[in-house]
C-alpha cells in the first residue's frame, strides 16, 4: 500500500513538473511590419517575416544555430540530417532527410515534399506554383536550378555548376505540407491554415491583428521543444505603440524600442538586449543615371554623413558607424584604402573635382524610403537627419515614404521597372550573413535584376572574377581572403552610402526568461519563458 | 413626407455613382504598379500579362471601371493585391471596429457637445459660457492623435488602467469596451469642440428672436422655452451630427494608427503604403456609401423635425 501510494505521490509530481515544463507562459511580441507576414512558406515582410513567421512555422533543410550570442550562427542540420557535394559531379549536391518528421497536420515529412516545396517556388507551371512566395524568396535561390529524388529520403539538387554557396541558400527555402496544400489547393487558404515542421504551429490568424501560435509538441527536436504554451504575434509599426504596449504589459517583447526611451526602459526594469550581427543600412545607389553615376560624387555623399552623430545622438549608441558592407574586424573587412568619415569639407572638394559647384548644382536625387521594417531602425529621422547631411555639401535629396513591404516588391523590380524610373536610390537594411547575401546578390553582373538584385547595376569585372572564384573555393579561409578583397574593391568604389550597422535593440519584460539574442536577424524563440 | 424622401433616395443614386467615378479615378491617376507585388521579379511579360488578365488590369481605365461597378453591384469588391484575401472580408472585419468607435466617439461627443453647447447658450457671458466656450477651443484645436499618445502615456503607461493598443478581440465584450476607451476619448475631442460651438451659436440665434421673448413674456415655464429653442435649432444641429459621424467613420486613420485599432483607417492607410488598389477603392467607396446615407438620413430626420424643408 506505501509502495502504491508512493508511486502515486511520484507519479502527481511527475506530472506536476511535466506541466510546468510545457507551461511557462505566453509570449506576447510586437513586431514593426504593419500586418502579419506571409503565413504560406515563403514569407514577406524581408527578414522579420522570417525571424517570427518563416522559422517559426516552417524549416529549411538546413538551420541556423541560434542558441548562442558569442559568435556568428553558423548552419547545422535542419529537415536535412546531412549533405554533401557530388564528388564525381560537383554541380550537384545530395540532402539525406531526416525520418519520423511529421507536418503540423500529420502528414509525413520526406522527398516529395520537398520537391513540392521547391516546385512551389521554381516551377512556373506546377499547379502548386505561389507566385507570392517565389516573388519573396526566389532571387536568394539563384543556383538552385533543378532537383530530384534519389528516394523518399535522399533528393539530389542541381546547380548547374559547381558553387560553394548552396548551404546558404538552401537556409532560405522553408518546406510547406503538400497534404495541407491538396486540401485547400489554393494559397491564400493555405496562409490561414499553414502546416510546416517548425516548432509552433498556428492556432489563430486576424489578419492584421494578432497570429496566435501553440508548441508543436511531435516538433522532432527535443532539444528546442517551445517552454512557452503560447506565442502572439502583433503587427505594430509605430515606435510609440510599441514602446506603450510594452510598458502597460499588453506584450512582453517589442522589436526596436525608440532609442530616447531605453534609458526610461532600462530605469523602469526592462530588459533591453542588443548584439552586434551582420547587418548594414545603406543607401543602395543608381549607377547609370546622374548624381550617383559619378564615383567622386558618391564618395562626396559618403564623406558628407555623420554616423558618429547618428548613431551616438540620434540612437542612443543602438549602432556603430559604418564605413563599408562589413565592420571592422569581420574576416571580410579587408584594408579598404577609404575610410568615410564624417569630413563635409572633404566632401565638397571631392563635389568640386567632379565638377559641380555654385554655377553647377548637382541634380536632385530621389530616394525610396520605408516607414518601419525588419532592419530598418529609424528609418524616417535617420533619412531626415541624412537629408540634412548632404545638403550641407550640396546634395539634394528628396525621400519619398513607401510601406516597408511595398519597398521590397518596388525594389526586387528594380530601378528600371516604370514604378521606378524617377529614383535614385533606395534605403534598405541588407544582410551580409553569407557570401551570396553580402555580395553575390547586388555586385556580380549575373545577379542583374531580374535574375536577383543587382539593382544598381554594379558591373566590374574584376569583382564579377573574384566572387566567381569565391563562390568555387570550398576552404573557408581563403573563401574569407577572397571576400575581404571584394570588400575593399567597393568600398572603394562606393556603390552605396554606407551608414550603420544596428545593434538590434529589442525591448522585454522582465517576466521574459531565457532568450539568448544572437549574432543574427533571426531568433530562437524555443527557449524563451514568460514568469 | 413620403415623396420626399423618395426623391433624396433617387438622388443618393446618382451621388453615389459620381463618387465611385472620383474614387475610381483618383485611385488609378496614382503612380504605381499594382502588379509588381504579386509577381516574381524575373516574370516573363506572358506572365505579367496574364496576372494583369486575371486582375482585369488589362482593360482600358473606363472598361474597368465598368466592371469595377459591375462587380460592386453584385456585392464584389475584387480581392487584395497584397494579401489576396477577399476585399469585402477585410472592409467587413474592419468596418465593425470602426463603426463601433464612430458610434462610441459620437455618442460621448453628441451628449456632451450638446450639453455644453446649451449650457454656454443659456449662461451666456457667465462663467460656465466661458468654461464650455474653452473646452470647445481644446478640442477643436488639439490634434487627436498627439491626444491619443498623450492619454496612452497616462492611463495605459503610467497609470496602468487602460490597454495602449489592439481591439482585444481575443476577450469578451468587457475587454473590448476597455480596449475601445481611450480611441474613444482622443477621437470625440475634435466633433466635441465643432458640435459645442454650432449648438452654442444656433441655440443663441434662436434666442435672440422674438418668438423667444414673446414665450417667455406669456409666462411660459422655462423648461417649455428651453424646449422651443431646442426644436428650433435641431435642423442646423442635426445637419452638424451627420457630417460629424461621416467625418467620425471615415477620418479615424490617424487614431487607429496611433492605437493599432484594426478598423478601416488602419486598412486604408495599410492599403495606401502597400499600393493595394482593390483594397483602397473598396474601403473609400464603402465609406462614401456610408457618408452618402448618413446624409440621406438627416436630411429625412430634419424634414420631421421641420416639415418645411420637404415642402421646398
Amino acid at each position: 500500500m506505501k509502495r502504491l501510494i508512493a508511486v502515486s505521490a511520484l507519479a502527481v509530481l511527475a506530472l506536476v513538473f511535466a506541466t510546468s515544463a510545457f507551461a511557462q507562459g505566453h509570449l506576447r511580441i510586437g513586431m514593426t511590419a504593419s500586418d502579419i507576414p506571409y503565413t504560406g512558406g515563403q514569407t514577406d515582410n524581408g527578414f522579420e517575416g522570417f525571424r517570427f513567421v518563416g522559422y517559426q512555422i516552417y524549416e529549411p533543410l538546413i538551420n541556423w544555430d541560434l542558441t548562442r550570442g558569442d559568435r556568428l550562427p553558423p548552419l547545422v542540420p535542419g529537415l536535412a540530417e546531412s549533405w554533401e557535394v557530388r564528388k564525381d559531379n560537383p554541380a550537384r549536391w545530395v540532402f539525406k532527410l531526416r525520418k519520423n518528421v511529421k507536418f503540423h497536420d500529420g502528414s509525413p515529412f520526406n522527398a516529395d515534399a520537398v520537391i513540392f516545396s521547391f516546385e512551389s517556388i521554381k516551377k512556373r507551371d506546377a499547379p502548386h506554383f505561389d507566385s507570392y512566395g517565389s516573388a519573396q524568396v526566389s532571387f536568394r535561390l539563384t543556383a538552385l536550378k533543378g532537383i530530384s529524388k534519389l528516394d523518399d529520403h535522399t533528393v539530389e539538387i542541381d546547380t548547374g555548376a559547381p558553387t560553394s554557396f548552396v548551404p546558404y541558400q538552401i537556409v532560405y527555402m522553408v518546406i510547406v505540407s503538400p497534404a495541407q496544400w491538396n486540401k485547400v489547393k489554393d494559397w491564400r487558404k493555405f496562409a490561414e491554415q499553414p502546416s510546416g515542421t517548425g516548432p509552433f504551429k498556428v492556432t489563430r490568424f486576424v489578419p492584421r491583428e494578432r497570429l496566435e501560435l501553440e508548441p508543436n509538441r511531435q516538433y522532432w527536436n527535443g532539444k528546442r521543444m517551445p517552454k512557452v504554451d503560447k506565442l502572439t504575434l502583433f503587427p505594430m509599426p509605430e515606435p510609440t505603440t510599441r514602446l506603450a504596449a510594452l510598458r502597460s504589459g499588453q506584450v512582453d517583447w517589442i522589436e526596436v524600442p525608440p532609442p530616447d526611451s531605453i534609458p526610461q526602459l532600462k530605469g523602469a526594469g526592462f530588459q533591453v538586449v542588443t548584439n552586434s550581427y551582420p547587418h548594414n543600412w545603406t543607401h543602395t545607389l543608381r549607377l547609370d543615371k546622374e548624381p550617383w553615376n559619378n564615383k567622386l560624387v558618391r564618395k562626396a555623399a559618403n564623406y558628407a554623413i555623420d554616423r558618429v552623430g547618428i548613431c551616438k545622438s540620434l540612437l542612443n549608441d543602438m549602432c556603430i558607424p559604418a564605413t563599408g558592407v562589413a565592420y571592422k574586424g569581420h574576416p571580410w573587412f579587408g584594408k579598404p584604402k577609404e575610410v568615410y568619415e564624417y569630413n563635409p569639407n572633404k566632401a565638397r572638394d571631392l563635389l568640386k573635382q567632379a565638377g559641380y559647384g555654385p554655377g553647377k548644382p548637382v541634380p536632385k536625387a530621389v530616394h525610396l524610403i520605408s516607414t518601419s521594417g525588419s532592419g530598418q531602425m529609424l528609418p524616417l529621422a535617420m533619412n531626415e537627419l541624412i537629408q540634412k547631411n548632404l545638403k550641407e555639401v550640396g546634395l539634394e535629396v528628396d525621400l519619398q515614404p513607401v510601406e516597408w513591404n511595398t519597398l521590397l516588391t518596388r525594389w526586387r523590380a528594380g530601378f528600371q521597372a516604370p514604378d521606378n524610373q524617377g529614383l535614385n536610390a533606395w534605403n534598405i537594411s541588407w544582410n551580409f550573413l553569407e557570401p551570396w547575401s553580402g555580395f553575390g546578390r547586388f555586385f556580380h553582373s549575373k545577379s542583374v535584376v531580374p535574375v536577383s538584385v543587382n539593382t544598381m547595376p554594379y558591373l566590374n569585372p574584376e569583382v564579377d572574377k573574384l566572387l566567381d572564384e569565391a563562390e568555387k573555393t570550398f576552404d573557408i579561409a581563403k573563401q574569407d581572403a577572397i571576400l575581404a578583397r571584394i570588400h575593399e574593391i567597393i568600398v572603394d568604389d562606393a556603390p552605396w552610402i554606407f551608414v550603420a550597422h544596428d545593434l538590434n535593440p529589442r525591448g522585454l519584460s522582465p517576466k521574459v526568461r531565457g532568450f539568448v539574442q544572437p549574432q543574427s536577424w533571426f531568433v530562437d524563440l524555443t527557449a524563451a519563458t514568460v514568469r | 413626407m413620403w415623396v420626399y424622401a423618395i426623391r433624396r433616395l433617387l438622388l443618393a443614386v446618382p451621388t453615389l455613382i459620381g463618387a465611385s467615378l472620383i474614387i475610381f479615378a483618383m485611385v488609378h491617376l496614382a503612380p504605381g504598379d499594382p502588379i509588381a507585388a504579386v509577381m516574381p521579379a524575373d516574370a516573363t511579360q506572358a506572365e505579367i500579362e496574364a496576372t494583369k488578365k486575371a486582375y482585369g488590369f488589362d482593360k482600358p481605365l473606363p472598361v474597368q471601371y465598368l466592371y469595377w461597378l459591375g462587380r460592386v453591384a453584385h456585392g464584389d469588391l475584387g480581392r487584395s493585391i497584397a494579401t489576396r484575401r477577399p476585399v469585402i472580408e477585410d472592409v467587413r472585419d474592419s468596418l465593425r471596429h470602426s463603426l463601433a468607435l464612430a458610434v462610441s466617439s459620437s455618442l460621448v461627443a453628441f451628449g456632451l457637445g450638446i450639453g455644453l453647447g446649451l449650457l454656454a447658450a443659456f449662461r451666456q457671458g457667465r462663467v460656465l459660457d466661458k468654461l464650455a466656450s474653452a473646452i470647445a477651443v481644446v478640442g477643436v484645436s488639439v490634434p487627436h492623435y498627439w491626444a491619443g499618445i498623450i492619454l496612452i502615456i497616462i492611463f495605459s503607461v503610467q497609470l496602468n488602467w487602460l490597454p495602449a493598443m489592439g481591439a482585444g478581440s481575443e476577450g469578451g465584450l468587457a475587454e473590448y469596451l476597455r480596449h475601445l476607451t481611450l480611441p474613444t476619448v482622443a477621437l470625440s475631442l475634435i466633433p466635441l469642440g465643432v458640435i459645442t460651438r454650432v449648438v452654442r451659436s444656433a441655440a443663441l440665434d434662436i434666442l435672440a428672436q422674438e418668438f423667444v421673448l414673446a414665450l417667455s413674456a406669456k409666462g411660459l415655464w422655462h423648461r417649455t422655452v428651453f424646449f422651443h429653442v431646442v426644436k428650433n435649432a435641431a435642423p442646423q444641429i442635426l445637419t452638424v451630427l451627420g457630417l460629424q459621424f461621416g467625418f467620425q467613420l471615415g477620418g479615424s486613420v490617424l487614431v487607429e494608427a496611433v492605437f493599432s485599432w484594426p478598423g478601416t483607417g488602419y486598412l486604408l492607410n495599410l492599403a495606401i503604403f502597400q499600393r493595394d488598389i482593390p483594397v483602397l477603392q473598396g474601403v473609400i467607396l464603402v465609406l462614401a456609401a456610408f457618408f452618402v446615407l448618413l446624409n440621406l438620413t438627416v436630411d429625412i430626420l430634419q424634414s420631421l423635425v421641420d416639415p418645411r424643408i420637404a415642402r421646398h
